[in-house]
């Protein structure tokens, strides 16, 4: 009997995973028709990876970092610089011209990719060396001022001749096809949810809930920071790196802290501690982000303008309702569970209860 | 470099430094006593620099300034009582992601008020006068400054040190728990250290601002972050401290803005952090703590 249910949510699982490589495949055929809804999906898929490399400290080790947007910056140079036709790069540089070493350095996307993130790595695991050995709040500060120099160094006028400078670079190739754009993604999110359930997952869950209880288990607490903040790092490149493809053109500007917020927000609303909670909050975050663009738009209703409808209103009411779910959700969507289809029937079938106002949730669960 | 440079560059980075000891002070008696990095407090700074632009448009600077910083308060009040208040028993994480929360609220509310392209800050006429000393020449708000945030930091020892709610405060930010069986009214305490941080925020963003000359949406951000490394270099909780780590602060980054690398003036401050945290992660000043299991 329990092995029929097992195989149930299984057959489940393919039949989704099969419905989304069709969805796919059709919006692959059909992509100059649906480019919008394309980029919004592809955009909220590399935020997603970003926001589980994020969670994976936050929420499973419990380091409080903000150095998001820097290590995104890195990752998102690195692969700009390395994938860059040759022949499209004398007007790239057209103002400073380019630095001999960078000439004619080119490289497949996917290899572009993995440098990315090793370089990210790298930086992590010398930053890291000082700052993981400060605690919670010290360690977001140090973590976001790290983030601001990598930012000051990539627009510095000292590396023009690499970075451009602020001109950004641009004619950055984009994804060969969907498939490649979403299979990456889902591979990045796919080896961080083996590393979390793995030994190490096991031993970053153990640091974040008592680090001198871990330590007294017998836990090198430096190494399991490291080891966590530098493989967050690595899939935090190469989720820039991603965006940078994705964007197709990129400065400085783009990351700056306000990019770590957005990240935070996603992780936040998602739930910290779980994966399908990030992944959920980041298609949510972005989608919603393009849905509520109306508010940016003068409304008229029965020929009366709306005053509070003008550009700038949409950030607003997105920073309040992350207020709203720090102050009275706390838990975000999922908690720290973790999405799976028994879930996903026992909320299906509270929702009658739900809607008569019957249902009382227990503590601790959660659909 | 002449000496006059060097001077004329030395009063620039004493002026900048008396601002951000002021904001600083206020990072360091919030987190004092509430354990937090008060995100918001740049923006609160910020903030103040706009109610300052349109309390000046339609009212004389006397009656402006008074006005900009009974409101600069409120809203520091408020944004406690709003979003600190309810999470006093959740984890310091929640709390710190609700701090970043009212950062971006204020900077999101800032860009739809009053749009993103920087505003001018209007100028109080006596505060730009300028001053001939020697060879220096500068702005009358650049020697008040210093000397203002002297009288200020002192006023603040000494209630800190002799009142009864300083008192108060000094045991809240020891033992939270036993303050409050001791029938000291938390709430009442943290509300006055928001109230006070608020108004030395207000304070710093008049000085700040008429030096600067214009106000935009993130233009508290990067102070705000700035200032708490002041903090954090002098000792946390410590108020000699974050005045001598805003000085610090303000001196480092004129240097070397005068030199040339003016690029990095703002990496400098975390540089400044990183070193602090590693050699003496306690700050100038600070107390020793040690973790009990």
């Amino acid at each position: 009997m329990k092995k029929a249910i097992v195989s149930k949510n299984k057959l489940y699982t393919l039949i989704a995973l099969l419905v989304v490589i069709g969805l796919l495949a059709f919006l692959q055929v059909n992509s100059a028709e649906y480019s919008y809804p394309i980029s919004i999906l592809e955009r909220s898929a590399i935020y997603a990876v970003v926001a589980v490399s994020m969670n994976l400290l936050t929420g499973f080790t419990g380091l409080f970092s903000l150095g998001q947007a820097g290590f995104m910056a890195i990752g998102a140079y690195t692969v700009a610089i390395l994938t860059i036709p040759v022949d499209n790069r004398p007007s790239v540089y057209y103002v400073n011209g380019i630095s001999p070493v960078i000439e004619n350095l080119h490289c497949p996307f996917w290899m572009a990719l993995i440098i990315a993130g090793l370089l990210a790595a790298a930086v992590a695991a010398l930053i890291g060396i000082p700052v993981l050995r400060l605690k919670s709040d010290y360690l977001a500060i140090a973590t976001l001022g790290f983030s601001e120099i990598i930012r000051a160094i990539l627009a510095a006028p000292q590396l023009d001749r690499i970075t451009n400078g602020s001109y950004g670079l641009k004619n950055i190739p984009g994804f060969p096809n969907l498939f490649a754009a979403f299979g990456l993604c889902a591979l990045c999110i796919g080896l961080m949810v083996l590393l979390i359930n793995s030994s190490y997952g096991r031993a970053f869950k153990a640091l974040r809930e008592d680090e001198i209880a871990a330590q007294a288990m017998g836990l090198n607490l430096f190494h399991y920071k490291e080891l966590a903040f530098v493989i967050s790092s690595f899939f935090t490149g190469v989720g820039g790196g991603l965006l940078a493809m994705f964007m197709r053109s990129i400065e400085a500007r783009t990351f700056s802290i306000s990019l770590t917020y957005d990240i935070l927000l996603i992780v936040v609303l998602g739930g910290i501690g779980s994966v399908t909670g990030s992944v959920l909050g980041a298609f949510l975050v972005t989608a919603g982000r393009e849905w509520l663009r109306f508010f940016d738009n003068p409304l008229t209703i029965g020929g009366v303008q709306i005053p509070l409808f003008r550009s700038g209103f949409r950030m607003v009411i997105f920073s309040i309702l992350l207020m709203v779910v720090v102050l009275f959700y706390r838990r975000g969507i999922m908690g720290s569970n973790e999405f799976s289809w028994d879930g996903l029937g026992r909320l299906l079938k509270s929702i009658p209860a739900r809607l008569s106002g019957k249902y009382k949730s227990k503590k601790g669960e959660n659909a | 470099m002449s000496l006059t440079t060097f001077l004329q560059q030395c009063l620039t980075g004493i002026s900048l430094g008396g601002a951000y000891a002021l904001i600083a002070i206020g990072y360091t008696l919030v987190y004092g006593i509430l354990r937090l990095i008060n995100f918001a407090h740049g923006d609160i700074f910020m903030m103040a620099g706009y109610f300052m632009i349109f309390a000046m448009a339609s009212l004389p600077w006397f009656i402006a300034v008074p006005l900009v910083l009974l409101v600069t308060v409120l809203l520091g009040v408020s944004i406690e009582r709003v979003a600190y208040r309810p999470l006093r028993t959740a984890p310091r994480m929640s709390v710190m992601i609700s701090a970043i929360g009212v950062s971006y609220l204020l900077q999101n509310l800032a860009t739809y008020l009053f749009t993103a392209l920087p505003k001018g800050y209007p100028e109080i006429p006596f505060l730009k006068k300028i001053f001939q000393i020697g060879g220096l020449s500068a702005s009358f708000v650049t020697f008040l400054t210093p000397v203002l945030t002297l009288i200020i930091v002192y006023v603040l020892i000494v209630l800190i040190n002799k009142t009864k709610i300083g008192m108060a405060m000094r045991a809240v930010s020891k033992d939270y728990d036993t303050a409050a069986l001791m029938g000291i009214k938390i709430n009442r305490v943290i509300t006055f250290t928001f109230a006070v941080g608020s108004l030395l925020a207000a304070v710093g963003s008049v000085l700040y601002f008429t030096d600067r000359m214009t106000v935009f949406p993130f233009s508290g951000s990067l102070p705000g972050l700035k200032c708490f490394v002041a903090a954090v270099f002098g000792g946390i909780g410590s108020i000699p401290g974050a005045v001598i780590g805003g000085f610090i602060l303000g001196l480092g980054e004129t240097a070397l803005v005068a030199l040339g690398y003016s690029t990095f003036s703002d990496a400098f401050t975390f540089v400044l952090l990183i070193i602090i945290l590693l050699i003496k992660p306690t700050g100038l000043f600070g107390e020793k703590t040690t973790d009990k299991v």
